[in-house]
């Protein structure tokens, strides 16, 4: 592998910015990277070689016609359900498995107007639904500290690549926890910002209330390099919030004094094991070391979380999701008159969990059912909103596990409800629109397994605290250094 | 027994909007399919709506047009079906709390008499695509063997105007119609064509015994697609409805379809296959929040309403109800009226002027009264004329040609050209001594008993002065030079 792909972002940037090396060379590195890995790894869904190439060109032009961008030349992998325009955009499912996006997502082309190197469309979970990124219908991803195990889901093939130096920087989405527990599996930080911060224009969506692109990245600073790009205010997305984005990448602390860390009583770590539960003590503790007051607070509704999130998300999606009827574009499978042409294009187009998450969405909408299930969770999402504020009254930020174990092996969650216990720890934040991420904090052993997997320390802010949230993920990171204590093998 | 019919409408008006709803695409009728689109309206994966500013300014002026209240929270919610002209497979659309509730519709009939009907709420929506189903016979998508989809109308801002069952004829639901389309169009939010679609409307139609506080069941009517089809479909209904009833049969819930060839309405689909919409609010929009003091200066800006109109002309001017109801239908008319009004231009007068002369005039150079050399000050004055005596009906009607023709003030006018009607006795008895001078024979015939040749002779009269002799006293000077 070319040193090159080890680089930062924040130093490639730097260096293609000062001229000591050219986005060209640097795109060169990252395509060979995925020529020589991604066969073993599938982290991504389309390799974009041709459009990386002519990037490349465009922002070495701008460079020499002297501006400086702020991601000039950093590789981005990027997850297949945000458009780009000309490119295949596939959500992972067969249902759109040959449509090119005609136009380009906001959050997209905000990074690749700062310089970013569009190399690849990352694979995911099908429209996003999952925890391991074993729902995609076009191809499986392996982890790249096991390629045993799953990476992660639903950003799982941002989440490889990025591990696998076949990008610098990643982006994905997250609805219940899908930037923050793959990250977590694949040993980077992974960052959503509070709900509104980065348009969803372009992004195909699974819940519009709840999904939220952030970035994935091996260091909080690369992470906090790309939000301060992609965030703000878009005309094309009302639900985009209309206040001055504080930029974080300047603003990374090395130490915790003064910030008060609040631990969730009810997120108690002894139920995942005596090796986790040391795992995440060791990681409150060295918090404390780095100057921050641990404080007990309290999550009542913490064990309504699944079940309000499993009623608003399937809602949405069951509505989001109608436009694929075969109608105007993507699969279509003929049928004697036009109700079979959908019942059999949704048929094929859909995986198992897609079709099970919109009949459960179609019946918490039905009359009859509709008060009982999505007007009780609409309540009760208003009561997580609400306990956060008051847990935030005594802390400045909350710190709990991302994910409930590390990366596990293919097929090893064959119930769904196993896997969407994996995002136990991240949907409250998700219901609430906090903005959260994972960062990685060690590494256990699985069983039977010698190969140590990384786990993630999630920490999550009040609304809008980004700024506060990677200044503190950053002096977490750079006192512990975890990620650097063992290399992606794997993929090497 | 007698039945009397219980009738309430629902219509869809589509806004005369720069903007679609949620996009930038142009709102144009027509066009060539599917050139008036863009991911958003298309629906493509990843596009989000946005909601148009203006559409939602139309609609709470519509409800204050009517009295309606304008709540200060709204929102927008989703209601779920599957239809291959609908990109998304939801309509966005106001379920609980739409941006106008309340109002009354004040109309009248042709007999002049005035009704009032509730409305319950409008609310904003977007319409669907277009579809053309080929091969089916009757053009509709059962057996059809493809369809042909254009997008162009998709994501067009609509109004829903939902009315109170107030409603007890086919001809009160035709002036309730004509009050909404009236309005509308004087208030500039849609251009109201049935035949174009930019207004669709169906009927809620019940019957009951007179007398009786109850509510029959109802049938819901479509597929009217003009003022007169909605009478004839709703007569034919309580007709039909009448004739299930009075042997001791039961109406059913259902939707019925009109046909306007056979003159009959037939069921489309029951209760039982009636959808569920599964609506919830939009997560892609946020909820309206209605600025009181927006609200306060539409209100403060709105003009006078078709039937307050109405109601001034009969009451004021004592117009007939084809009059007054001619003024209004067009409001740039009814404006100039008023005009000509204030400037002193008697009420009947000037709507005969309007109404005839000018209206004539306008069709004949196909150039609109208020846009005619013609100003409403020049016909009040020359009015005033006819009616100070000052020059007689047939000068008037000169003058305005004249006018029309750009030839300004019609005072001016008279005054430049001696055109004055002359009542002076002196003047107008040369005038008549010249008459009965050379047309001896005519008058012989008068001695002789022939009265009705006396027309001719004023006529001769106003001919030798040039239209200027007050034709009275002619009559009057050439009776007692004969008697």
């Amino acid at each position: 592998m070319s040193e090159t792909m080890e680089l930062s972002a924040a130093e490639i940037a730097r260096r293609v910015n000062a001229g000591d090396i050219s986005a060209r060379e640097v795109t060169d590195a990252a395509l060979a990277q995925i020529d020589a890995v991604d066969g073993r790894l599938g982290a991504y869904l389309t390799r974009l070689h041709d459009l990386a190439r002519v990037s490349a060109g465009r922002v070495d032009a701008r460079i020499k016609a002297g501006e400086h961008l702020p991601l000039a030349g950093v590789p981005v992998a990027v997850k297949d359900n945000m458009c780009l325009a000309g490119t295949r955009t596939t959500c992972g499912s067969k249902m759109l498995e040959g449509w090119v996006a005609p136009y380009t997502a906001t959050a997209v082309a905000r990074l690749l107007d700062a310089g970013a190197i569009p190399v690849g469309k990352a694979n995911m979970d099908e429209f996003a639904m999952g925890s391991s990124c074993e729902n995609s219908a076009l191809g499986k991803t392996r982890n790249p500290y096991d390629l045993g195990r799953v990476p992660g889901g639903s950003s799982g093939g941002s989440a490889a690549a990025v591990a696998a130096y076949e990008a610098a920087i990643g982006m994905g989405s997250d609805t219940g926890g899908s930037i923050r527990e793959p990250a977590a599996f694949c040993n980077l930080v992974g960052f959503k910002p509070t709900y509104g911060r980065v348009s969803r224009y372009g992004l195909i969506a699974f819940a519009s209330s709840l999904d939220q692109i952030g970035p994935l990245a091996r260091s909080v600073e690369d992470a906090a390099l790309a939000y301060d790009v992609m965030a703000g205010k878009d005309p094309m997305d009302s639900t985009s919030v209309d206040r001055p984005v504080e930029p974080a990448a300047t603003a990374l602390r090395s130490d915790l004094r003064g910030v008060r860390v609040g631990i969730v009583k009810e997120f108690g770590t002894q139920r995942l094991g005596p090796e986790i539960d040391s795992l995440y003590r060791r990681a409150y503790l060295d918090l404390e070391r780095l100057g921050a007051t641990l404080v007990d607070v309290e999550l009542p509704t913490a064990e309504y979380g699944l079940a309000t999130y499993y009623l608003i998300a399937p809602a949405e999606c069951s509505s989001n999701l109608a436009r694929f009827d075969g109608v105007r574009y993507g699969l279509r499978v003929d049928g004697e008159d036009v109700g079979q042409m959908y019942e059999r294009t949704r048929a094929e187009g859909f995986g198992p969990e897609v079709k099970r998450r919109i009949l459960i969405g179609t019946y918490a909408l039905s009359s009859g059912y509709y008060d009982a299930y999505y007007v009780k969770a609409q309540k009760a999402r208003t009561k997580f909103g609400a306990d956060f504020k008051r847990a935030f009254e005594r802390c400045d930020l909350i710190a709990s596990p991302a994910a409930s174990s590390p990366a596990f092996a293919f097929h090893a969650k064959s119930d769904p409800y196993s896997m969407y216990m994996m995002d136990y720890y991240t949907i409250p934040m998700s219901l609430a629109g906090l903005p959260a991420l994972s960062v990685p904090c060690g590494y256990v052993l699985p069983e039977g397994s010698s190969r140590p997997m990384p786990m993630g320390l999630q920490l999550a802010a009040p609304l809008f605290g980004e700024v506060q949230l990677l200044a503190a993920a950053n002096a977490y990171e750079c006192a512990t250094q975890h990620a650097r204590q063992q290399r992606p093998e794997g993929a090497l | 027994m007698q039945y009397e019919a219980v009738i309430g409408i629902e219509c869809h008006v589509e806004l005369k909007t720069k903007s679609k709803m949620f996009c930038a695409c142009p709102n144009r009728f027509g066009g060539e399919p599917n050139a008036q689109v863009c991911p958003v309206c298309l629906a493509l994966p990843g596009a989000l709506p946005v909601a148009n500013e203006e559409a939602i300014l139309q609609v709470i002026r519509a409800g204050l047009a009517f009295g309606a209240e304008i709540p200060a929270f709204s929102k927008f919610d989703r209601k779920n079906y599957f239809y291959p002209d609908m990109p998304k497979d939801y309509q966005i659309s106001q379920y609980d709390m739409p941006l106008a509730q309340g109002g009354i519709v004040r109309y009248w009939l042709e007999d002049g008499t005035t009704k009032e009907c509730r409305l319950t709420r409008i609310h904003l929506e977007e319409d669907t695509g277009k579809s053309t189903h080929a091969g089916s016979g009757d053009g509709r998508i059962a057996h059809s063997r493809y369809s042909l989809l254009d997008f162009n109308r998709a994501g067009v801002p609509l109004m829903e105007c939902v009315s109170e069952p107030d409603i007890r004829s086919a001809e009160e639901a035709v002036g309730f119609l004509e009050a909404l389309k009236r309005t509308f169009v004087q208030l500039g939010v849609s251009d109201v064509k049935m035949e174009e679609g930019s207004l669709r409307c169906d009927a809620n139609v019940s019957i009951r015994p007179v007398g009786s506080k109850d509510f029959g069941t109802k049938a819901e009517i479509k597929n009217m697609n003009s003022f007169r089809s909605v009478y004839r479909a709703i007569e034919s209904e309580i007709a039909r409805q009448i004739a299930v009833v009075a042997p001791g049969g039961r109406v059913m819930q259902e939707t019925r379809g009109w046909d306007e060839l056979a003159g009959t309405t037939h069921s489309m689909r029951s209760k039982e296959e009636a959808h569920d919409y599964r609506y919830f609010p939009d997560p892609d929009l946020v909820p309206i929040e209605v600025d009181r003091t927006v609200v306060a200066r539409l209100r403060s800006l709105m003009a006078d309403l078709p039937i307050a109109r109405f109601e001034r002309y009969r009451e004021s001017y004592g117009l007939g109800v084809a009059q007054a109801t001619q003024l209004v239908d067009t409001p740039q008319l009814a404006e100039y009226f008023d005009s000509c009004v204030g400037a002193g231009g008697g009420g009947q007068q000037a709507a005969n002027f309007v109404l005839g002369d000018l209206s004539r005039l306008a069709n004949e150079t196909q150039t609109p009264v208020w846009e005619s050399s013609v100003a409403p000050q020049d016909l009040a004055e020359l009015i005033g004329l006819v009616e100070s005596k000052t020059i007689n009906s047939k000068i008037a009607k000169d003058l305005l040609l004249r006018m029309w023709n750009g030839g300004g003030s019609p005072k001016a006018l008279v005054e430049h050209e001696g055109l004055a009607q002359t009542s002076d006795p002196g003047a107008v008895e040369r005038f008549v001594d010249e008459v009965v001078a050379a047309h001896p024979k005519v008058v012989a015939d008068y001695k002789a008993g022939k009265t009705n040749v006396m027309g001719f002779l004023v006529g001769q009269v106003m001919k030798q002065s040039r239209g200027k002799a007050n034709p009275a006293l002619a009559g009057e000077l050439l009776a007692q030079k004969l008697g």
